[in-house]
């Protein structure tokens, strides 16, 4: 089973990296290189050093902006789940953010927070935010209302009901507005480099655009999907091994 | 306190009103619950019975009147009441025996001490060696059975079932039935039973309350007496018990399109 996956994602790679090649030879445009060039430059960048050097500028945003909005997104997020008052003050807020155009929204962030890790960062938790906690209310409001009852007439305590009952509940929907805060976060990071200052992978990407070393361009976007699909695997991986802990260790230990 | 604790009611309920806005659910409902006896609610549907065994066990307020257990006057739920719930209610990620001990959890019973009551009761429901699975692996009898066993578990001395046999079929339901009369035998515990079915409610009842919609009230108390001690296989047959099911049908029959 586990072999038949793995081998089907193989496959599946093979696929797309050679409906690339085959298009970067066509050419499809000029500017469209192929899979072998574009691993070539990744190659080269790689043993540069120059990759690593982006990638501190481009993780710190990143990094900083994904913690904040899964913290304060599920924080937020439960709350709006468990409080009809709240949900309806603050709601239409993360509603709007989602379906806001992020770029007219820059100018405004640099005007305010100038063009350091700040505005980063909050291009980031705008990209994020909004789908972990429209997910996580969602979940929260959607708990099945016979548990809760069942664990009020077994005299739960609020904290109890919340943590023992809404919470294992809702998680499973959680963590998927999690993959999707996470990947919309990759995003947030490298429109913030491209549109506010280029730093890090985005700085390689303008720079590599503006001397027309295409390979090189596809090489670092290719090198960010790269990593939030690593990214996001090990999510998966860490969220399997939550659910196992929360079943074994509730059961017997 | 004396007189309180061995009074002949272990549930009293005293001009009892409740509105869902518009619709009148209870209208001044009155209705007293003998101690070690089972009582049925029977009546078609939406005609109140869960909102009343809700408003009983302190999950719902009412409007007016007063619902008192043991003497003492309901505010809330209460470790004298435990439920039993229609859809089952068990923690999908939870095992049987976690879903069994839930309610000893919520009281802060220690887990080696819940695990072991929990352990007893999972057996007197008849499902050992089921303790690891999980509800999805068990059927909506064997899920009836965990909400039981969780209900029996807490040792409260009133026990609420709100239709805990409709979602099973029918010969487990039957098995059920053999099962909760024995129960009421050997538990010394005061049970409240929903159920819309007039088979079941005249098969296990000391007392059935006919509810009537709406607003609803108790139209008729029923009270089989002579066919309890024959034995549970003949009941079915009784005259008696024949009887009472053609009495209530006679009584509700206007009431169903
Ligand atoms: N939460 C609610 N909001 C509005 N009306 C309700 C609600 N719960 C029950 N009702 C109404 O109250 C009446 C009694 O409901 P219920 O107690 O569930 O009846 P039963 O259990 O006898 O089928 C029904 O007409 C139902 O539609
Ligand atoms: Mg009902």
């Amino acid at each position: 089973m586990r072999n038949r996956t793995l081998s089907l994602k193989i496959l599946s790679s093979v696929l797309i990296f050679g409906a690339w090649e085959v298009a970067g030879r066509v050419p499809v445009s000029f500017a469209f290189p192929t899979f072998l060039e574009s691993m070539a430059a990744l190659w080269t960048l790689t043993i540069e050093g120059t990759i690593f050097t982006a990638y501190v500028e481009t993780l710190k945003p990143l990094v900083v902006g994904v913690m904040i909005s899964a913290f304060f997104g599920i924080g937020l997020g439960v709350w709006i789940g468990l409080s009809r008052k709240f949900d309806w003050f603050v709601s239409p807020i993360f509603i709007v953010m989602q379906s806001a155009p992020l770029a007219a929204l820059i100018p405004l962030l640099i005007m305010v927070y100038g063009i350091g890790l700040t505005s980063k960062v909050f291009v980031v938790c705008i990209m994020a935010m909004p789908v972990i906690v429209l997910n996580t209310s969602g979940a929260v409001r959607n708990t099945s209302v016979s548990i809760i009852e069942m664990g009020k007439s077994f005299l739960g305590t609020r904290r109890e009901i919340i943590m023992k009952i809404i919470m294992p509940s809702a998680s499973p929907i959680i963590f998927v507005g999690l993959r999707l805060g996470i990947s919309a976060g990759f995003i947030g990071a490298i429109l913030s480099e491209l549109k506010i200052t280029p730093t890090g992978v985005g700085d390689i990407i303008s720079y590599s655009r503006s001397i027309a070393d295409y390979p090189s361009m596809y090489a670092a976007i290719f090198s960010i999907i790269l990593l939030a699909v690593l990214f996001l695997n090990i999510l998966e991986r860490v969220e399997v091994m939550i659910f196992k802990g929360i079943n074994k260790g509730l059961v017997s230990d | 306190m004396n007189a309180i604790s061995t009074s002949s009611k272990a549930v009293e309920v005293r001009n009892v009103f409740k509105n869902y806005g518009e619709v009148e659910a209870l209208q001044d409902l009155s209705l007293d619950f003998p101690r070690g006896e089972l009582t049925s609610l029977l009546g078609p549907s939406g005609c109140g019975k869960t909102t009343l065994l809700k408003i009983i066990a302190g999950l719902l307020p009412a409007d007016s009147g007063e619902v008192m257990v043991n003497g003492e006057t309901v505010t809330g739920p209460g470790p004298d009441r435990a439920f039993v719930f229609q859809d089952f209610a068990l923690l999908p990620w939870a095992s049987v025996i976690r879903n069994v001990a839930f309610g000893l959890e919520l009281r802060g019973v220690g887990k080696s001490e819940r695990e072991a009551i929990a352990e007893k009761y999972i057996a007197d429901v008849g499902l050992d060696g089921f303790e690891l699975k999980f509800p999805h692996q068990l059927s909506g009898g064997m899920r009836q059975r965990v909400g039981l066993a969780r209900a029996l578990s807490v040792d409260a001395q009133v026990l609420l079932m709100d239709e805990p046999f409709s979602a099973v079929d029918e010969q487990t339901r039957r098995k059920f039935q053999e099962d909760l009369l024995n129960l009421v035998k050997h538990e010394n515990k005061t049970f409240l039973f929903v159920t819309h079915s007039i088979e079941e409610a005249v098969y296990v009842s000391d007392q059935i309350a006919l509810l009537l919609p709406r607003p609803s009230r108790v139209s008729e108390i029923i009270r089989p007496s002579g066919f309890r001690d024959k034995g549970i296989d003949s009941i079915r047959r009784d005259s008696e018990y024949l009887d009472i099911v053609d009495r209530i049908w006679d009584s509700l029959r206007t009431y169903v399109e």
